[in-house]
């Protein structure tokens, strides 16, 4: 099928709307179910239904079908991805957790047969008098209840490698409506209008970056869609390439037209393979169908897409550096100005945005600017997709109206921490981001409100931690992550960065003073302040919060050398319990400094100050003899 | 087991260079696709090889060396036919990816210092980020994704593809 003009598309369309199978088996093949198995299940599902004659095929005339019928679907990440493999069942909207290819047959039997409920498959929890709470509907979920789902509005619903299922769903309308009734200004102020500003992290008000990207005169000018998602603990734009590639693909050739491009490219890190070949399949399909390539829909607008892909540099998320990665160089950043915006790829204007960005695109053009303003808060409307992570009960793909709370994100939606443990921090914006206490908890998620409390929106990455996390150690393992991927252009960030992650490597490990502390916080100041890129502007910022909201915690490692969340192996002491003891000597013959001394008869003793506490003796003793205390504040 | 040898690898698969070069246009600013290819082949970057593209691209041989330098992704020495991608991401990091590491390393018997097994079968990386935090600790061996982790799976799972290979 090739749409030739929009009524072409616009008709199609309306017939695949009254074809559309509304009764359907969704079964999840994000990266995160596919790994619990899900293919597994889907595969099981076809078979089951084949054979009991129940499958029809996902567009089919409705006289047909009985209310037996179902058509099977893959699609995209629906959210909690701990739980999976996930089955949905639709209309219904029953959700069944941890499907496991034994389990079809009884779904078949019971749910798509007879309308019952599998219980044992439904997400539940246990109450605190006992009884327990089942949610078999997706929409009484409290996981989803305070959801909003703009830019997930499709994923985990269709298939995502199949552009009917996008076309069904108002896909590439707004494209039809930006090319036949708006000039490229107008598109421009309609995004103003909106106030979308940019999900990448820096929030930038989208209209006004492709405003300056349009002043500019030049023979040919890019847009590029930044899919290089490299904050560790964060995987939002991976699911929205996986679940709906053609969301993307819609606003990439939206802003080309906004700003007088011709060509886009994606970047996607080289970690997401299945992103990629998600994305390449639909772009193919785009192609056919006549909404990619030469005079789109007849309106004479011609728009190319390709695809580069990252060979793994966390630095290529940086927008010039990214510049230089697709020109086929080292990643490494240069000076703005010139900003993109003038001077880009291969020197000409371009215009960079996250996948995020451009997947609110097309809803915002066809549903109106004012709509979009009434979700989220008046600086920062709409939604903003997070990735849920670390010690909390739901962890997954959430999308929720700027403006929640903290506490409702973590409390509500991700449901509390994991193992009725107590709340101590909550990560956000990654490696360029901060570490927010508990007082911070009923903060609105805005970007103003995080920049305010020293941590940044970032691109979505939210990691929760518990009591048992080490605020200092968490510091370290960003510092040396940033270390690690700093480009080594400019030197506060080469180099502080290095220092930094040693000072912080001293204070893990017990060795560290004061004056260390102090020389930390200076540094961190430098770095921040003198870096090229924003990588090195950002590093200090988990150490930075940390001091200012955790201060104790490193005066605990420095003065007391004690680690209170028992982490840091460096503040415990091993002793032998003399009574359990059997004198055999492995643990004095394994000891790498020998500080373990003791004769047949006598029980073995450790010499506290000569220990390394490498934990040799304690693997090696045949008696549980020997013992870990952990050092508390006041018996050090 | 298939063996790697170099010598012979280069004589006879230097076409294949050449084809990958030709899809790409000779155009350097396919660099990177062009070196993800030519490892995906030979599993590493020869250097003869990377001198070899530099010629055929029209620029310096430091321009690759530099790039094939700088991405993480790439690798000079000879890479394992299985590659084990541990993720040290903060999800995985605090749920204890360290752990998986330490007991994947034990297992295949790897030193300080080394990635790879002599016998060239398993390379283990760690990486920042794979994607799937929510199901920390994970970790990939060839693409495919595992988790949650724990030292006792990460043995199993190595294992099988273990016996796998001496099957094939």
């Amino acid at each position: 099928m090739k749409f030739a003009t929009r009524s072409d598309l616009e008709e199609y369309i309306g017939s695949l709307k009254k074809q559309q199978q509304e009764q359907r088996v969704l079964v999840c093949m994000g990266t995160g179910c596919l790994a619990k198995g899900a293919e597994a299940v889907y595969r099981r599902f076809a078979e089951v239904l084949a054979r009991e004659g129940l499958e029809v095929s996902l567009a089919l005339e409705r006289e047909d079908v009985t209310e037996q019928h179902f058509a099977l679907c893959s699609t995209g990440c629906m959210g909690i991805c701990e739980t999976g493999p996930r089955v949905r069942v639709e209309p219904h909207g029953i959700q069944y957790l941890r499907v496991r290819p034994d389990d079809v047959e009884e779904i078949v039997e019971e749910t798509l047969k007879k309308g019952n409920i599998v219980y044992r498959l439904v997400q539940s929890e246990v109450l605190p008098d006992g009884r327990v709470q089942h949610w078999p509907l997706i929409k009484d979920d409290p996981f989803y209840r305070k959801q909003v789902r703009l830019v997930l509005r499709n994923c985990g619903t269709i298939d995502p490698e199949n552009l009917d299922e996008y076309l069904a769903r108002d896909g590439y309308l707004a494209l039809a409506k930006v090319l036949t009734e708006m000039t490229p200004e107008d598109v421009i102020g309609e995004i103003m209008k909106s106030g979308l500003r940019g999900r990448g992290g820096g929030g930038f008000p989208t209209g006004r970056k492709w405003q300056f990207a349009r002043m500019v005169k030049a023979d040919k000018k890019y847009v590029i869609c930044n899919g290089d998602e490299g904050d560790p603990g964060a995987f939002m734009n991976r699911c929205l390439m996986e679940g709906d590639p053609h969301a993307v693909l819609e606003g990439l050739v939206i802003a080309g037209y906004a700003i007088g491009a011709q060509e886009g490219y994606i970047y996607v890190r080289a970690e997401y393979p299945l992103a990629v070949k998600r994305l390449r399949k639909a772009i193919q399909d785009a192609y056919q169908a006549g909404l990619l390539g030469e005079n789109i829909l007849g309106t004479g607008f011609c728009f190319d897409i390709r695809i580069k892909e990252g060979a793994g540099a966390f630095v290529c998320g940086e927008e010039t550096a990214l510049i230089a990665s697709i020109e086929g160089k080292r990643g490494m950043p240069n000076p703005r100005p010139p900003y993109p915006a003038q001077k880009g790829l291969f020197g000409k204007p371009t215009v960079i945005n996250n996948v995020e960005t451009l997947a609110n695109v097309p809803a915002i053009i066809l549903y109106g600017a004012e709509w979009f303003r009434s979700f989220g808060t008046a600086t920062s409307p709409g939604t903003k997709t997070f990735a849920l992570t670390g010690k909390v009960k739901n962890t997954g793909l959430v999308e929720v109206p700027m403006g929640i709370t903290l506490r409702e994100l973590i409390f509500d939606v991700g449901g509390g921490i994991q193992n009725g443990k107590r709340f101590k921090a909550v990560q956000i914006g990654g490696p360029s981001g901060g570490c927010l206490p508990e007082a911070f908890l009923d903060l609105p998620v805005d970007y103003d409100s995080l920049c305010g409390a020293g941590a940044i929106m970032g691109s979505g990455g939210l990691v929760v931690l518990d009591e048992d996390t080490c605020i200092v150690e968490v510091a370290r393992f960003f510092m040396s992550f940033t270390q690690s991927e700093s480009c080594g252009k400019c030197v506060p960030c080469r180099e502080g960065t290095k220092h930094m992650l040693n000072i912080l490597q001293k204070i893990v490990d017990g060795k560290a003073t004061l004056e260390d502390l102090a020389l930390l916080e200076e540094t961190a100041l430098v770095v921040k302040d003198a870096s090229l890129c924003g990588l090195g502007k950002t590093a200090p910022n988990p150490v930075l919060t940390t001091l200012r909201y955790f201060r104790d915690e490193y005066i605990d490692h420095v003065v007391h050398k004690v680690c209170p969340a028992q982490v840091c192996q460096a503040m415990r002491e091993f002793w032998i319990d003399p009574e359990k003891c059997r004198t055999c000597g492995k643990c004095a013959r394994v000891c790498p400094v020998s500080c373990i001394s003791g004769r047949p008869k006598v029980p073995y003793v450790i010499d506290q100050a000569k220990c390394i506490k490498c934990g040799s003796c304690f693997e090696a003793c045949p008696f549980d003899a020997i013992v870990i205390k952990w050092r508390r504040k006041g018996n050090a | 087991m298939e063996k790697l040898e170099p010598e012979v690898a280069l004589g006879r698969s230097f076409e294949k260079v050449n084809a990958i070069l030709e899809k790409h246009g000779y155009d350097s600013t396919n660099l990177i696709a062009i070196l993800q290819e030519i490892q995906e082949e030979y599993r590493y970057l020869p250097e003869e090889i990377l001198t070899y593209v530099a010629t055929a691209l029209r620029v310096s041989p430091a321009y690759v060396y530099g790039v094939a330098t700088f991405y993480a992704q790439f690798s000079l020495k000879p890479k394992g036919k299985h590659i084990i991608r541990v993720c040290d991401g903060t999800a995985c990091h605090v749920k204890g990816s360290e752990k998986v590491l330490k007991a994947v390393r034990e297992y295949l018997g790897l030193r300080e210092g080394e990635n790879t097994t002599p016998d060239l079968l398993f390379t283990v990386e760690t990486v920042a980020c794979i994607g799937a935090c929510a199901l920390a600790p994970v970790m990939a061996v060839d693409n495919e994704v595992f988790g949650p982790m724990d030292e006792e799976r990460a043995r199993q799972i190595i294992e099988e593809i273990e016996k796998r290979s001496e099957v094939s």
